[in-house]
């Protein structure tokens, strides 16, 4: 885990600082909302449907035990006993007060942790993977080098008033567990004659107008890779449109402009950066590396699990994974709980889970993008009591990338953008296909819904997706199938017409019947819909 | 009728336009008539309130009902909750929503 | 010159009026001040900033931020006369600005002098290089 040194905490004690002071103003009236508006967002102060939203950031992710109690405890004493984990791995508030802003900052600086660029037209959270430093198919740890671009991006003074949000996720696996060509910029980490480097995707995105990033570089050693995102930033910032706000994100400027044309600009620009020594030293990705250092596993560990509870070989099969010490285990907690809402953790489930990793998991806790909870290092021998004190806290659901491990956007019960409601839906379908063997009959099915156009629910990138949109007044909720986020990146395609909420729950149903009508041998739905196409679900959705 | 509604600065809650101030209560906003926006304009302007808006709204015995569904969440709250919402005892609360 | 213009700069300011950039890439003039719209493109410059004295790059809303990269791009190439921001700059930004190589300011609006002076002594080590003098963290832990 990373560690503050004085320099970082005297950034972010002066940020809690500014930010009390833009509170002050705007409570003063010496500040219209207008004008604070890009202020608060800056620090991931949102005005919602019923308050304010806070969102604070995890930076790719990663909390310890500490940090997740300070979590807790800011649901307890300032929110509403509980916070909304996200698909950027961060986690929001639902009712904040303005006037309590700046406390719950200063509260959350004593324990590394800010709020800063969790929204506004700049550098947002770096998002990783939330097998980083478990999994065993990585070529080394992406989390430094999300750090490193955290330093770099914070309060960077070029890139604060971009046309529009910027997201990166760094990955350093084939297996692509964060989405990463749905970014504005994917980074892979790959090692090429003997050196680390970043394979470069840029112009990802979901929203309104969908893109998969396209490859702009193929290499770029660690020595050099500040200067080279510094000149994609630029060319973005320079040329991304600022005329209209749907068209604003780097993805638009490299469909207008091509990605070769995208990447000739860039390469420019790149010879003029690079001489300017904005690269930080190999030390200081080293210095970073060092703290991120695996635990301490024991090479004894027993490598066999006692399977003899079936329910717990049940969530053993399910929502374990395999991790790259013999004798370790990496443990999702599904907060998909059936007929719960989609990445809620109550204040007392979240200090359970502190618990927990501090117990069990040396003292680390992962955040995914599908909303649940990791604990990374999870010796094998004690995943039964683990599972056991997860299920007091309501905590044990096995369905990890089931059909009911529904990715939702909070929607129109909390968000001021939402056209539809999200989270009524996601327990309903949950519902609908609650009983287990139906669920793993199903396998491996990704269901992402969104309650309006901006697809903060993923549903682009959902073997099956949901979009919610307004039809005269009413919800209504339009229905794709076939995208991916993962390595197979796709994008779903609308099935046709929409429908009303218990509407669009039957047509799940049809699809999922359709795909078990017609499904091969081992393929996922996904598959299946890759190999047969639209037109059987079609025909059996509106027959 | 003609509502205005709009966020508590300090607090961000849910505010309905009552006649002589605020109040967090919909069932006594007051129709606001032509007088609408001006009276957004003024609130805003001297930061009494947060991005005022002015709504559609039917009046019905229980009090107005926004013709919009979002306004008729936020005048009750996250339909998903209803124990956070400002009716926590009413379980039916809900389908005033719907 | 307005009375306004917050100067960073121990000179004698600059009085000539500006240019436009393509009024001055047409070399109709001899003038040494130019205004870049927030459009243009600083790079039409760089041939002729040694006979520069004053550039004024124009913010035409407090949310355009393509000033900031115009001000880089002329002070990674060498630029050293004045470089002004005008327009709708707001307290807040300009410690950003003063790091991208802006060195006065002419905001439409007044700006606090006591604020700014808070605002600008925040933050003493950045995190990353910029076109200012301050030395990023990364620097100041490995020397």
């Amino acid at each position: 885990m990373y560690r503050y040194d004085e320099y970082d905490q005297a950034i972010v004690d002066a940020r809690v600082d500014e930010f009390r002071d833009q509170c002050r103003r705007r409570l003063a009236g010496e500040l219209s909302e207008d004008q604070f508006k890009p202020l608060r967002l800056m620090n991931g102060l949102y005005l919602q449907l019923h308050a304010y939203m806070l969102r604070v950031a995890v930076p790719y992710g990663t909390l310890n035990a500490r940090q997740m109690r300070m979590l807790a405890h800011v649901a307890r004493t300032y929110d509403r006993g509980y916070g909304h984990f996200t698909t950027r791995q961060n986690i929001q508030y639902n009712w904040i007060k303005l006037e309590d802003a700046a406390d719950i900052l200063a509260e959350l600086a004593t324990v590394e942790m800010h709020a800063i660029q969790t929204s506004g037209n700049c550098i947002r959270n770096i998002s990783s993977d939330q097998f980083a430093g478990a999994a065993a198919d990585e070529v080394t740890d992406p989390r430094p080098w999300a750090e490193l671009l955290r330093q770099w991006s914070t309060f960077h003074p070029e890139f604060t008033y971009l046309p529009r949000k910027f997201k990166i996720a760094v990955i350093a696996a084939d297996e692509d567990r964060a989405a990463m060509r749905l970014h504005d910029i994917g980074l892979q980490l790959v090692e090429r004659d003997g050196a680390l480097g970043a394979r470069v995707y840029v112009g990802g995105g979901m929203g309104r107008t969908p893109m998969i990033a396209p490859l702009i570089r193929d290499f770029v050693g660690a020595d050099e890779l500040m200067s080279y995102l510094e000149a994609c930033l630029r060319v973005y910032n320079r040329y991304g449109r600022r005329d209209n706000i749907y068209k604003a994100r780097i993805k638009i400027l490299l469909h207008e402009i091509g990605a070769d044309e995208y990447r000739r600009q860039v390469e420019e620009e790149f010879l003029a950066v690079k001489q300017l020594g904005i690269d930080p030293p190999a030390a200081e990705l080293a210095r970073i590396s060092e703290m991120f250092a695996s635990p301490p596993f024991d090479p004894a560990a027993p490598d066999s699990v006692d399977r003899t509870d079936p329910d717990f070989a049940l969530w053993l099969d399910q929502n374990v994974k395999p991790h790259k010490q013999s004798g370790y285990a990496i443990v999702n907690i599904s907060l998909k709980p059936i007929g719960g809402i989609p990445g809620d953790a109550s204040a007392e489930q979240i200090d359970v889970m502190a618990d927990l990793a501090e117990r069990y998991s040396a003292d680390e806790l992962r955040v995914t993008h599908a909303q649940n909870i990791v604990l990374p290092h999870v010796r094998k021998a004690d995943l039964y009591p683990v599972w056991q004190q997860l299920g007091e806290a309501g905590l044990a659901e096995a369905n990890l990338d089931l059909i009911s491990d529904i990715i939702a956007c909070p929607g129109l019960d909390y968000c001021a953008l939402a056209n539809a409601r999200s989270i009524p839906l996601a327990q309903k379908i949950g519902q609908r296909f609650a009983g287990a063997g139906r669920q793993r009959d199903l396998g491996e099915l990704k269901l992402k819904i969104s309650g309006c156009i901006n697809a903060c629910g993923h549903h682009h990138a959902g073997h099956i997706g949901i979009l919610g949109v307004d039809k005269k007044g009413t919800e209504n909720y339009q229905l794709l199938l076939g995208g991916s986020g993962a390595e197979d990146v796709s994008l779903g395609r609308i099935t046709g017409p929409g429908f009303d909420e218990d509407g669009v729950v039957d047509a799940i149903e049809r699809v999922t019947d359709t795909y078990l009508q017609v499904r091969e041998q081992g393929e996922r739905f996904v598959d299946t819909y890759r190999r047969v196409g639209m037109q059987p679900f079609k025909e059996a959705i509106y027959g | 009728m003609r509502l205005v509604t709009g966020n508590d600065l300090p607090t961000g809650d849910v505010v309905w336009w009552a006649g002589g101030g605020w109040s967090r209560h919909i069932e006594e906003a007051v129709d606001a008539g032509d007088r609408a926006e001006a009276i957004a304009r003024e609130e805003e302007a001297a930061r009494r309130v947060n991005v005022p808006y002015v709504i559609e709204a039917t009046a019905t015995p229980d009090g107005p009902r926004p013709a919009h569904i979002k306004d008729r969440i936020r005048a009750l709250g996250p339909t998903v909750r209803t124990d956070l919402t400002l009716k926590p005892a009413d379980p039916n609360a809900g389908s005033w929503v719907i | 010159m307005s009375d306004n213009v917050l100067r960073y700069r121990d000179d004698e300011a600059h009085d000539e009026p500006a240019v436009t950039l393509d009024a001055f890439v047409a070399g109709q003039t001899n003038a040494g001040a130019v205004r870049l719209e927030a459009g243009d493109d600083a790079r039409a410059l760089l041939p002729h900033i040694d006979r520069l004295a004053l550039v004024e790059v124009s913010f035409p809303s407090f949310r355009d931020g393509r000033g900031y990269s115009s001000a880089r791009i002329l002070r990674e190439a060498g630029y050293a006369g004045e470089l002004r921001a005008a327009g709708d700059v707001l307290v807040d930004q300009i410690p950003h600005m003063r790091r991208c190589g802006f060195d006065s300011f002419a905001p439409e609006s007044a700006i606090d002098g006591a604020m700014l002076e808070r605002s600008l002594a925040r933050y003493p080590t950045p995190y990353q290089r910029a076109a200012d003098a301050k030395v990023p963290v990364w620097k100041l832990r490995h020397g």
